[in-house]
């Protein structure tokens, strides 16, 4: 029973990276320009590495041969546990740049006290990825300033990106049954105890940036039991075509 | 048959092997190499990706498996560690000097030019061609250069 919420435990972390890495990788030759073309593939690298590590590591968990690869690409979408934030479309510049800068401001929070786990695997894991989030932070929240005080449109641009992304942030600090279990085994963090300090580094940015965070704006939620935005259905349908189409092809 | 084999032969050779993408040091000089050992003549090997998404990683694996069997060594096992993570404090000063000749600015925090030592130089992106690598811009002879990320 135990090992059965792990699995769900590290299975939901896993999609989280994993629906990032794909999203972002949907930028390449596509950026505004060639460096920043570079600089989100290199994210969504680091994203695909830390969602292979999670998922290899489910995948132990959950024996019968299961393998990372069955997890990610013979999953359907309601199978799926990544919130809602990760799946969102990558909009403009502006909507993938605010949209990475919440993820990593979370990131930067909940990998720090994940390496506390009792857990050596994913401790082992949050050791490995909070180097490569502080790095993806400093550029993800650079932009945010950047396009905050550029030119109008830039902030209008920015602002509506905010504006729009922040009824899916409360569910990075909701706790569900898994979570709470997992907390209790001390090797799950207490999402709900990062809010505070999430909003204290969303503020001082967006300060400089000369932007508004909204107020009293109805929250959603649901990645976490499977229920996703109409989104994530095409993400899958392209990610998984080749493993659907020619099941267990190999390169 | 078992050929008597020590350590300091796979070190030697593990050395031979170099980074796909920056072949001017070895997997050992990155310390991608973590750990070498003996149980019962059985040999085990450790390694460590420098970036979890780090894509010549799964390469460095077969090669170090090619130099092996191409010995004549079957007998192995390689382990893949994450922590203590991966971390360019374990390159000694030699290697660093093998990254600057090839034209690549060791990890530091005071970044230096390779070609003319100037320190005035500017970051163009803080992700280059590869995971562990920016890119600069030196401001004295206005050669463009990588660094090597300090992590
Ligand atoms: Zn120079």
């Amino acid at each position: 029973m135990a090992k059965d919420s792990l699995y769900k435990y590290v299975l939901a972390l896993g999609d989280d990276a994993l629906i990032l890495g794909q999203r972002l990788s949907q930028w390449a030759y596509r950026a505004p320009f060639l460096e920043e073309d570079i600089a989100l593939s290199n994210i969504s690298l680091d994203m695909f590495g830390r969602a292979n590590l999670l998922l290899e590591y489910a995948a132990t968990l959950k024996g019968n041969g299961i393998t990372a690869d069955d997890l990610a690409f013979k999953r359907n979408e309601r199978q799926f546990t990544n919130r809602i934030l990760f799946e969102r479309p990558n909009g403009n510049f502006a909507d993938t740049m605010v949209r990475q800068f919440f993820l990593d401001a979370f990131y930067k929070l909940f990998l720090q006290k994940l390496t506390g786990s009792k857990d050596e695997q994913l401790s082992a894991i949050a050791q490995k990825s909070i180097k490569e989030t502080a790095y993806h932070f400093r550029h993800s929240s650079k932009w945010v300033i950047r396009l905050g005080v550029g030119t109008a449109e830039s902030h209008t641009k920015v602002q509506s990106a905010i504006d729009n992304l922040w009824m899916f942030t409360n569910e990075l600090f909701e706790m569900n049954e898994i979570d709470n279990e997992m907390l209790q085994q001390k090797i799950g963090v207490d999402c709900s105890s990062l809010k505070q300090e999430w909003i204290k580094i969303i503020d001082e940015v967006l300060a400089e940036a000369t932007l508004k965070r909204p107020e009293n704006i109805h929250m959603t939620t649901g990645g976490r039991e499977g229920i996703h935005t109409e989104h994530l259905g095409h993400l899958l349908s392209d990610m998984q075509y080749l493993q659907r189409a020619y099941p267990d092809a190999k390169w | 048959m078992v050929k008597e084999i020590s350590t300091t032969v796979i070190w030697e050779l593990l050395k031979t092997i170099p980074d796909p993408e920056i072949p001017a040091v070895s997997i050992v000089d990155l310390g991608i190499v973590r750990n070498v050992e003996f149980n019962n003549n059985q040999l085990k090997i450790t390694i460590t990706p420098t970036y979890s998404g780090c894509p010549a990683f799964s390469f460095m694996k077969e090669e170090i498996v090619r130099h092996l069997e191409t010995d004549g060594i079957t007998n192995y096992q390689i382990d893949i560690s994450l922590a203590p993570p991966w971390t360019t404090d374990w390159m000694n000063d030699a290697v660093k000097t093998k990254l600057k000749k090839s034209g690549i600015a060791p990890p530091s925090l005071e970044v230096a030019c390779p070609q003319c030592e100037s320190q005035q130089v500017e970051v163009i992106s803080e992700f280059g061609s590869t995971a562990c690598k920016a890119l600069y811009k030196c401001l004295d002879c206005l050669e463009p250069f990588h660094h090597f990320k300090q992590i």
